[in-house]
């Protein structure tokens, strides 16, 4: 197939910018492939698997920008890499001549800084941190690709200074009302949240909001921050933040399993906090971890956002756990309209958490399910592309997103994944979150509204029907219009549910 | 003294944004003061280079 590529030195441009250039091109007709990207290893390593090798771009460096083309013609090729700037401005970031260009000149400029938000790539992120530790700033780390021993490096470090890292591989947290990353708009309240799960903060804040209640304060962790390597400095950290902190009257901690050493650190720790903790560690075993007088277990996020209400005085509305009788009704319905060989559910989830939660709850109702990211590694697909019984994927996970847009940000993997598994006779049900907030997708739904038709066609002309149950993870605050997002679900035919944890258990239901 | 931490949490946050500028955008949507650093990889991206001028600084 014809291909070609541009390198443009020093062209530095920030990963998602370039990943919607990417998607422009690949929005050209008889455009094949397009890779958009500066000139790391890594990133030449990805061009390498398509074949596009070249003296040159061994050259390259990781500050110079390589485009790479492969197209039905030679001729759109070429028309592509002339067209570059065109694509490039159209894609809006424009970097002012004024900003500074790295942390000391951004320090000379707003020297009473309390907070730096990195994003640069992983290679560089821990120098970054490190500096801005030094400088007294607290730090939150959105890069991945941090090693171990570079967080625990930067961790005791911001220990020893009093400071606090959130991350590395952060994606949100909320401080004082002020959404950080991916972050929904949530009223100010007096419920704090530690998470090491990113979606899982998100949907703990949103469904606290959506309750009638606010959040003082959402602190992301990094999702190794509870490993024994790690021993929960962040999490500590927080928690005495949380507990001295006015505004704070419960505390919650979203997290998976933690290290064996380090849950028998907290469980001593929170016996000495004076404010109520609920931990609700995502994936442990059904048996509830130790509790105290004022520590209390929550299996699953909803039932943490209960506990939380509750321990404030406050009456949740968790009958809201059971179906409605309509819902019970949908469950016949949707059952009958199966073909004999309909028997399987597929997630194909954008928020890890989603993928996990939502394990928990078939492995409790004694289903097995397969996945690329499983419970137990006995579960783990062999192939991550293909599904066996049920199956849920984490399409976030690195494996999908290395180079790629994450589903957060674009749809186009799980537009792409959902049709294939469309095609599968024994598919029944279709599960899948979609999350709304600050720097998510601006309409995660209708990206992927006319692959779920499309996939319900496919499924109508074997006989059968598709069942689409799907959760949104969002406020009525958020950038998205939650009410529309909601109708066009409706609209695609789907059964929508505010919470990750209820449209699995009606999965579940589906299945009995 | 209040830890550096609780200052933070009492606000406002003042925030030096390195990297993806749409994390900026979204705090100055919050009213945040933001001060957006366009980073580039430092010494041309050379990691020998970095180290050994890091060395030498």
């Amino acid at each position: 197939m014809p291909s070609g590529f541009v390198i443009r030195k020093n062209q530095y441009y920030d990963s998602v910018f370039l990943m919607g250039i990417s998607k422009r091109i690949a929005d050209v007709p008889g455009v094949q492939r397009n890779a958009v990207l500066m000139g790391s290893e890594t990133n030449k390593r990805l061009l390498a698997d398509i074949d596009i090798c070249d003296p040159q771009i061994d050259a390259a460096q990781p500050n110079d920008l390589v485009v790479a083309v492969i197209a039905e013609t030679q001729q759109i090729v070429n028309d592509v890499l002339r067209r570059l700037d065109e694509f490039l401005l159209g894609g809006v970031q424009v970097a002012s001549t004024s900003n500074p260009h790295s942390f000391e000149e951004g320090l000379a400029q707003k020297s009473n800084a309390n907070l730096a938000v990195i994003s640069v790539p992983g290679e560089y992120a821990a120098r970054e941190a490190r500096k801005a530790l030094e400088a007294g700033l607290n730090v939150f780390l959105f890069s991945d690709n941090v090693s171990i021993d570079e967080e625990l490096d930067l961790k005791q470090f911001a220990a020893e200074k009093k400071l606090l890292v959130m991350g590395p591989d952060c994606g949100t947290s909320l401080i004082g009302g002020i959404g950080i990353g991916f972050a929904n708009v949530v009223r100010k309240g007096s419920i704090g949240a530690i998470g090491a799960a990113g979606t899982g903060l998100q949907e703990f804040t949103s469904q606290v909001h959506n309750a009638g209640f606010g959040i003082s304060h959402a602190i992301g962790t990094g999702g190794h921050d509870l490993s024994d390597q790690i021993g929960g400095l962040t999490t500590l950290a927080a928690l005495e933040a949380l507990e001295a902190d006015p505004a704070t009257r419960v505390i919650t901690i979203i997290s998976k399993p933690p290290g064996t050493k380090t849950l028998a650190r907290l469980i001593e720790r929170f016996k000495t906090c004076t404010k109520p903790i609920i931990g609700c560690f995502l994936g442990a075993p059904a048996k509830p971890h130790e509790t105290g007088a004022n520590f209390q277990c929550a299996p699953t996020i909803d039932e943490a956002v209960w506990l939380a209400i509750r321990a404030l005085g406050g009456e949740p509305d968790s009958n809201k756990a059971d179906f409605s009788t309509e819902e019970r009704q949908w469950i016949g319905r949707e059952k009958a309209s199966w073909s004999p060989e309909q028997k399987y559910v597929r997630g194909i989830f954008a928020g890890g958490t989603f993928c996990y939660q939502s394990q928990q709850i078939f492995r409790d109702a004694g289903i097995l399910v397969y996945s690329n990211a499983p419970l137990e590694a006995k579960n783990k697909l062999r192939d991550s592309d293909q599904s066996l019984e049920h199956t849920f994927v984490d399409m976030g996970s690195d494996e999908y997103t290395l180079g790629k847009p994450h589903p957060m940000i674009d749809g186009t993997l799980r537009k792409q994944r959902i049709l294939t598994e469309s095609r599968d006779p024994q598919i029944a049900i279709l599960l899948l979150d979609f999350i709304l907030g600050y720097n998510a997708s601006m309409d995660p739904v209708g990206e992927l509204f006319d692959a779920i038709l499309e996939a319900r066609q496919n499924v109508k002309k074997r006989g059968g029907n598709l069942t689409v149950v799907a959760s949104v993870c969002g406020t009525d605050g958020d950038p998205q219009d939650l009410n529309l997002q909601i109708k066009l679900l409706k609209e695609a035919g789907a059964i929508v549910f505010r919470s990750n944890a209820k449209a699995a258990s009606f999965c579940c239901e589906l299945l009995k | 003294m209040e830890s550096k931490i609780n200052e933070l949490l009492q606000g406002p946050i003042i925030v030096i944004n390195l990297g993806l500028q749409k994390f900026a955008e979204s705090l100055e949507a919050q009213k945040v003061e933001v001060v957006q650093v366009d980073w580039v990889p430092p010494a041309g991206g050379d990691k020998e280079m970095l180290d050994l001028l890091e060395r030498l600084l």
